[in-house]
């Protein structure tokens, strides 16, 4: 175990509480530079979107996990930065120039939600997000002279500096991963900072908080206008990833995927958004990997257990129908986010510190360590 | 005038489905305060039992529609069992993220099984009209208002005048105090699961008539049940159907009268400016924390 | 002028009286204690004070200032720190960020600083880790600055939530039942950290308690309340005399 013995308020303050921070986080970065040199361009692809969610799950990070406000309605946020883009770039409007109008616009957006989410509670905040999503897409549908409505929107090839960034290329991957770190490092910066812990507090009590001299309402909307920004520049970067961009895209079920980004990560450390993003992303090679060789594999061990070649056949063919069949992709994840739900409520983030912790305590971990309290009387009904 | 009453009605028929999922909303919530986002998938479930049990093999409808509504409670008590049971007591959004899974789960299943088509139950009130003056009223809609408003009659005697009513009641008010007074807190919240599911199955079958039966039919409906129970105040159980109704009126009106585009999103307006100035919806009561 | 006072203060809730035109004054530098039976209406002075509810009637000075129209938050910003009966700490956070949530009225950074933590930022975070380190000694809480408020025992809770509203640097500091779930020796120490509070540090205490040693220990004055009213105000020993609060507390 490492003990940290802390001689100076900045040990407290610093980013990288110790050394060893720096050598697993330049392993990470060191990793992720060469990326795009030695992984198929398929797989750099997809780290591009991981990028990108993680920087929204950064976003929503701030609001639900941080501020303790649920939204089901960032895929709205991520559509009008998407579409800032889409529009502004007919224009030749340079790259800089959208980019930080939709991060502005989507901020404003977000504040304007916020104020009527000042007096909504749980249930009724997530409602009113969903439903303000649904408007924001409608909108996308029907202001034909802006958006081409259901048609969708063509998005130019980004070029920045009188150079073209190809959307497959290293160098958009680059400008992702600047843009996934920057959110990091500043979310961070706020959670250092006064504003940062009035979110915290706000989350655990407002009442507290608000005696403690918090403006609740104020930081409320700032949260939302953070996150809402956060996720407006994500937006610009999907636009441009897919050139191709419509209001089906953005609807409830993307605002669902971003809040298991986080919920599968772990909502208590910005790690989560990070890792919800990878597991959220990858997934879907995951199942085109099983889709084709999961029969195969499963009639191998078939065979060697000593089933006959008829049998072998029969439930490769089974197994394979199976896992073509077309909802699948549905039914696997509702399992997962169950099963998360269930056995691991403090995410893949929380799963990681458990197994550390492990190995610090060897051999005297013992399993009451995370054991979860139920507190039946705690209504959130009342607050 | 005629059109306006011929859309009035139209619109209560389908605001007493959003009312009747809403209802299951607001059993599960008052009983174990968890929000069942599943609840417009255990109605499409629900519907597709029906259509298996009259379609498929042929039972009399109400004999498939009794089938199907017995089988969907067993499934809302397993669903409990699975699902809900291990985490009653966690933070609420960690168990709408269980049954948003849940939804995502049934949807899918039901799609490799039934497949992703359209399905129409025939029932005995498929095509019938009734005519009061110039005033058509197909006796599918009619059918809808009828049940529902039996259905309601039901539950809220159930609620009122049964001890598993009261026991319900007092497990929603405060569900140790509950158990510390003998009340089998556990059985009684799944019985409430079996209920809702059983009121979503209903719902699924009523609005057959009306609209097809598809895996994602669930999905559509509960967003739009979803602000009826909000509308109503979330946890009031007239509040559900009154909500329920306004949603259905609403939309059937702006569908008819307003240009294309704002019959699906005027509940959502009208849900937003509600909420503004009663941030706890119609019928709801605003409680606060003691300090 | 005096320091702090109420005027004819009312809250009802319907056809209940929780408090009934309560009037008192605090002078600078006293200890003033609440006393009274259960629901006497005791908390909700506070909670009218940090405005969680809004008087029905009645004012509220402060400083010679109106604060009866005041929002909640800028209660604290004028210098009112209070702690609350059943404890409200930021559960999942640990003790040294909820202590430094106290120093936020003194904070004075822009969200833009923040986000880029630039050297003023920087600076000032070090000014509020000083202050909340004064008072983690003046509490002697050295032991549990990092660990999280979740795990800790309701007896720390307790001080933190106190050691959080003198972060503030308050003028007036209402203790809500400072005692309550303490044991012996911790209200000892809570009895004399409070007269501390006041010879040390200059703050003025407003304080709701039911031990009546504590009372007798650290109180200049005493008001007892019954049913939302002012039966006795005086001195502890003249406060216990009075034959309405002897009538109050036996039931007589």
């Amino acid at each position: 175990m490492r003990f940290l013995f802390k001689t100076d308020y900045e040990d407290d303050i610093r980013l990288f509480p110790h050394s060893g921070h720096f050598v697993s986080y330049g392993i990470l970065l060191a990793f992720l530079v060469v990326a795009p040199f030695v992984l198929s361009s398929y797989l750099v692809s997809q780290l591009v979107f991981v990028c990108i969610y993680a920087t929204v799950g950064v976003g929503l990070m701030i609001l639900s996990g941080f501020t303790g406000q649920a939204s089901l309605g960032h895929a709205a946020f991520l559509a009008i930065g998407a579409y800032t883009a889409g529009y502004l770039q007919q224009y030749d409007v340079p790259f800089l120039v959208y980019f930080l109008a939709a991060g502005l616009l989507t901020g404003t957006i977000g504040a304007l939600v916020g104020f009527p989410a000042l007096r909504l509670q749980g249930i009724y905040l997530v409602i009113a997000t969903i439903s303000f999503a649904f408007i924001v897409e409608e909108v996308l549908a029907r202001w034909e002279s802006v958006t081409h409505g259901n048609e969708g929107m063509r998005v130019k090839t980004l070029s920045m500096f009188g150079f073209t960034v190809p959307r497959d290329g290293p160098t958009f991957y680059f400008l992702c991963l600047g843009v996934l770190i920057l959110a990091i490092i500043g979310t961070l910066n706020l959670l250092r900072s006064p504003t940062g812990r009035a979110f915290l507090a706000i989350r655990d009590s407002e009442t507290a908080a608000r005696s403690m001299g918090v403006n609740v309402s104020l930081y409320k909307v700032k949260s939302f206008a953070i996150s809402a920004a956060i996720t407006g520049f994500a937006g610009v970067l999907f636009a441009h990833k897919l050139s191709f961009i419509s209001p089906e895209m953005f609807t409830l079920l993307l605002s669902i995927e971003f809040i298991i980004v986080i919920l599968i990560g772990g909502t208590f450390s910005l790690h989560g958004a990070v890792l919800g993003a990878i597991f959220l992303v990858m997934i879907d090679p995951f199942l085109t990997y099983l889709k084709d060789d999961l029969p195969g594999i499963i009639a191998g061990v078939a065979a060697a257990f000593g089933a006959g070649s008829a049998t072998v056949a029969k439930i490769q063919s089974n197994v394979a129908a199976v896992a073509s069949a077309n909802g699948l992709k549905g039914a696997i994840y509702g399992v997962i986010i169950v099963l998360f739900v269930l056995f691991e409520p403090l995410g893949l983030y929380g799963r990681w510190l458990k197994i550390k912790l492990f190995f610090q305590l060897f051999p005297l971990y013992k399993r009451a360590t995370f054991k979860r309290q139920k507190i039946y009387v705690k209504s959130e009904r009342n607050r | 005038m005629l059109d306006f009453v011929q859309q009035l009605v139209s619109g209560i028929a389908l605001g007493c489905v959003y009312g009747l999922i809403a209802l299951g909303f607001v059993l599960v919530y008052k009983a174990t305060e968890v929000v069942n986002f599943a609840q417009g998938d255990l109605m499409m479930l629900g519907g597709f039992f029906a259509f298996t049990f009259i379609g498929i093999l042929g039972l009399n409808y109400w004999l498939g529609f009794a089938a199907a509504v017995i089988a969907m409670a067993g499934f809302g008590m397993l669903a409990e069992r699975a699902v809900v049971r291990p985490i009653l007591g966690y933070p609420q959004f960690s168990i709408i993220m269980a049954t948003i899974g849940l939804g995502y789960f049934l949807r899918s299943i039901v799609g490799m099984i039934w497949g992703t088509d359209d399905f129409k139950i025939e029932t005995p009130f498929s095509d019938g009209v009734l005519r009061i003056g110039a005033l058509v009223l197909a006796h599918d809609k009619l059918s809808v208002i009828a049940a529902t408003i039996i259905l309601c009659a039901l539950l809220y005697l159930f609620f009122n005048r049964t001890t598993l009513g009261t026991a319900m009641r007092a497990s929603s008010e405060n569900m140790l105090a509950a158990y510390y007074m003998g009340i089998p807190v556990k059985r009684v919240v799944s019985i409430v699961w079996a209920i809702s599911a059983a009121v979503a199955t209903a719902a699924g079958v009523l609005l057959a008539p009306i609209t097809f039966i598809h895996s994602n039919v669930g999905l559509v409906l509960g967003l739009k049940a979803f602000p009826a129970a909000v509308l109503g105040g979330f946890g009031s159980i007239p509040g559900a159907v009154v909500g329920g109704v306004l949603i259905g009126v609403i939309e059937s009106m702006a569908g008819f009268y307003l240009p294309q585009g704002w019959k699906d999103v005027a509940p959502y307006i009208v849900l937003l400016v509600v909420l503004l100035l009663k941030p706890e919806g119609l019928f709801g009561v605003h409680m606060r924390k003691k300090v | 002028m005096s320091y702090f006072r109420a005027d004819n203060l009312s809250l009802h809730f319907g056809g209940l009286k929780a408090v009934d035109s309560v009037s008192f004054a605090v002078e600078k530098g006293e200890i003033l204690s609440i006393i009274g039976p259960n629901g006497a209406g005791k908390s909700s002075i506070f909670n009218l004070i940090s405005r969680i509810y809004p008087p029905t009637s009645g004012r509220i000075f402060f400083e010679d200032q109106d604060i009866t129209q005041q929002p909640a938050y800028d209660i604290a910003k004028l210098g009112i720190a209070r702690t609350f009966q059943n404890i409200e700490l930021f559960e999942n956070s640990s003790v040294l960020s909820n202590l430094l949530v106290g120093r936020h009225r003194h904070s004075t950074t822009q969200l833009w600083q923040e986000f880029l933590f630039l050297p003023s930022v920087r600076a000032s975070e070090k000014v509020h880790r000083r202050r909340v380190e004064q008072v983690i000694e003046f509490l002697d809480l050295e032991a549990y600055r990092d660990k999280l408020i979740s795990g800790l025992p309701y007896g720390v809770r307790k001080v933190i939530e106190l050691a959080r509203a003198l972060c503030s640097e308050p003028k007036l500091i209402l203790l809500d039942e400072p005692s309550s779930g303490l044991n012996v020796e911790e209200t000892t120490d809570m009895s004399f950290w409070i007269r501390d509070m006041k010879t040390e540090l200059g703050i003025t205490v407003l304080m709701v308690e039911h031990d009546m040693s504590l009372v007798n220990r650290v109180s200049d004055r005493v008001i007892a309340l019954n049913y939302g009213r002012v039966i006795a105000m005086g001195t502890p020993s003249e406060v216990q005399r009075h034959p309405d609060v002897v009538a109050a507390y036996l039931g007589a």
